[in-house]
């Protein structure tokens, strides 16, 4: 079938809307390859030469990036096989064993999906100053784990297993746990795929808590060490050195999205990639 | 062996085991998520002394300030204004751009991309980015607007956070709607062209009733995010000009860490769960209303 001028209008309008989308990373990027010295001057000559790469070798000067970053890794790939792995255990429990009080315990987990973040952090401050648990990794990774959503998701993907290659290891005298750990498990790698992309990209990117944990600049996350650095934004000085942070700090995750791009958006729409 | 006669096998198994498998999870949520908000709220009927840590308990003292508190009212105003902005804005503009781009090929799945791109972003790289973007005199806005510099303007730095927020975060609703699209039978659409239907016929009675639960789904779960706004905010503008951009979450954060007013930060935060059920209830309200109609 021909398009018609009517889809051909909106094509071309969500190509323009596109465009401008990607604008302002597109203007970072262009303004992290010039020198502070021309920038000071003028913003508007972005095509014209001199460039440098001058500001990114700036970052890599400073150290406390580098040690952001590895927080970060910890941070966010500790949290994240945690929760794959209680989720997937509290999700197997709630969709294959009986035991009296299931419905109740249930209902009030999955009554944990309606508290909002800022709910908690006071207390949860207060908690972990007294266990001496601020600034440090422990003190960044344990609050997420409470998050019920990943028992939530897991406990539909369970109950979608098919009960009869449980049958099967069962009448072979194969305990509970191996069970689990070897028939049912391996099953629900699609599950485990898209509630790790979710965990990882919001352990990475979160914000409100690791600014109310970590309060020594060695124990930022990247996102936050990030934030301390606007915070003494100073405009004169060091446009292109925020630049191309800007860019250095983006570019892992939207290489990252590049590659991983068809399974986060599955993982999203809650389909198979 | 039928399946009845095993179910009941599977039930003889001793309940411990099932225990055992939700036993740690059910220990990190009591822990840090079901013991924290009891406390929240018992912390919000109190005043708390810092350096002793003794609590007084004083009723609904904290409240009745903060009903008096002219930044505390001004700050719960913008969050239900910022969020009466992206809420619609961000389903909107989702169902259109899902609409539009839920076709094959190469061009669709680029474009797909670049408006979920940004979503991987975290707040600090997306803020400093249009930091950047929004720079008085040399940003790329004040090429094409000189002196045009809307985060210190007292009437558009709110409405352009939001700008940024749904820059930020128009992936996850475009992509939720097309996903509920491809789920709407062809046939329907078939029957339809045979009958000569209009476009805007189809849509209205084809794809907008297939599309109402995940509509009414996107719209629930950006109404309870953008209800608490807090990094885009404290970092673009942090709150000012004036107050006008100052959200609930951001109130909280500084009365706990500028003032140390535990009680005072814990019952704001009592208000702001009030606010989020409110928003649903209202929510879920219309929509019955409109089922009803």
């Amino acid at each position: 079938m021909k398009p018609s001028l009517f889809d051909r209008v909106l094509m071309a309008g969500a190509i323009a809307l596109a465009l401008l989308w990607m604008l302002p990373l597109l203007w970072v990027l262009a303004l992290s390859l010039k020198s502070n010295a021309v920038l000071m001057e003028r913003t508007d000559a972005i095509f014209s030469t001199p460039f440098t790469l001058r500001n990114y070798a700036d970052i890599l000067a400073n150290s406390a990036v580098f040690r952001w970053v590895l927080n970060s890794c910890v941070v966010a790939g500790v949290q994240t096989l945690l929760v794959l792995l209680l989720s997937s255990l509290a999700g197997y429990g709630f969709a294959r064993c009986d035991f009296r009080g299931k419905r109740v315990v249930f209902a009030l987990v999955l009554a944990g999906l309606a508290v909002p973040e800022p709910a908690v952090v006071i207390p949860l401050h207060r908690f972990f100053a007294e266990l001496g648990l601020h600034n440090s990794y422990a003190g960044l990774i344990l609050p997420r784990l409470a998050a019920p959503f990943g028992v939530f998701l897991m406990t539909q993907f369970f109950k979608a297993v098919p009960r009869e290659l449980e049958e099967a290891a069962l009448m072979d005298n194969a305990s509970r746990w191996t069970i689990f750990w070897r028939v049912v498990l391996p099953l629900t790698l699609p599950a485990q795929a898209t509630l790790g992309i979710f965990s990882f990209l919001a352990a990475w990117n979160d914000y409100l808590w690791p600014l109310i944990s970590a309060t020594r600049p060695e124990m930022y996350t990247l996102t936050l060490g990030l934030a301390s650095t606007q915070t003494n934004f100073a405009q004169s000085e060091g446009l292109g050195f925020l630049m191309a942070q800007a860019v250095f700090a983006a570019l892992p995750v939207l290489v990252l999205y590049a590659f991983f791009q068809r399974h986060i958006v599955a993982a999203v729409a809650g389909g198979k990639p | 062996m039928s399946s009845a006669t095993f179910n009941r096998s599977a039930m003889a198994a001793p309940a411990w085991v099932g225990w055992a498998f939700v036993a740690p999870f059910l220990l990190c949520y009591l822990g840090l998520l079901a013991a924290p908000v009891l406390e929240g709220f018992w912390l919000s009927f109190n005043a708390v002394d810092l350096l002793t840590g003794r609590g007084q308990f004083v009723g609904l003292a904290n409240f009745i300030d903060l009903v008096k508190d002219e930044i505390f009212l001004r700050s719960a105003a913008n969050t239900v204004l910022f969020a009466a902005i992206c809420t619609p804005a961000l389903v909107g503009l989702g169902l259109a751009l899902a609409l539009v781009l839920n076709r094959p090929g190469k061009l669709g799945a680029w474009l797909r991309g670049t408006f979920f791109a940004s979503n991987v972003l975290s707040v600090t790289v997306v803020t400093l980015i249009w930091r950047l973007v929004l720079l008085p005199d040399r940003g790329l806005l004040s090429q094409a607007l000189p002196g045009f510099a809307p985060l210190t303007d007292e009437s558009l730095a709110l409405p352009f956070i939001a700008l940024v927020t749904v820059w930020w975060g128009i992936g996850l609703p475009m992509t939720l709607i097309l996903a509920a699209l491809q789920q709407v039978p062809k046939d329907l659409y078939e029957a339809a062209a045979l009958d000569n239907t209009s476009r805007w016929r189809s849509f209205r009675f084809i794809t907008l009733p297939a599309l109402r639960r995940t509509l009414i789904l996107v719209a629930i779960v950006q109404l309870l995010g953008q209800l608490q706004v807090f990094g885009q905010a404290q970092l673009l503008t942090n709150g000012g000009p004036n107050n006008s951009t100052r959200t609930m979450v951001m109130f909280i954060y500084e009365a706990l860490f500028d003032q140390w007013a535990l009680g005072y930060s814990a019952a704001a935060a009592q208000l702001l769960f009030v606010l989020l059920v409110l928003g649903v209830s209202v929510q879920r309200w219309a929509e019955k209303r409109e089922e009803a109609a």
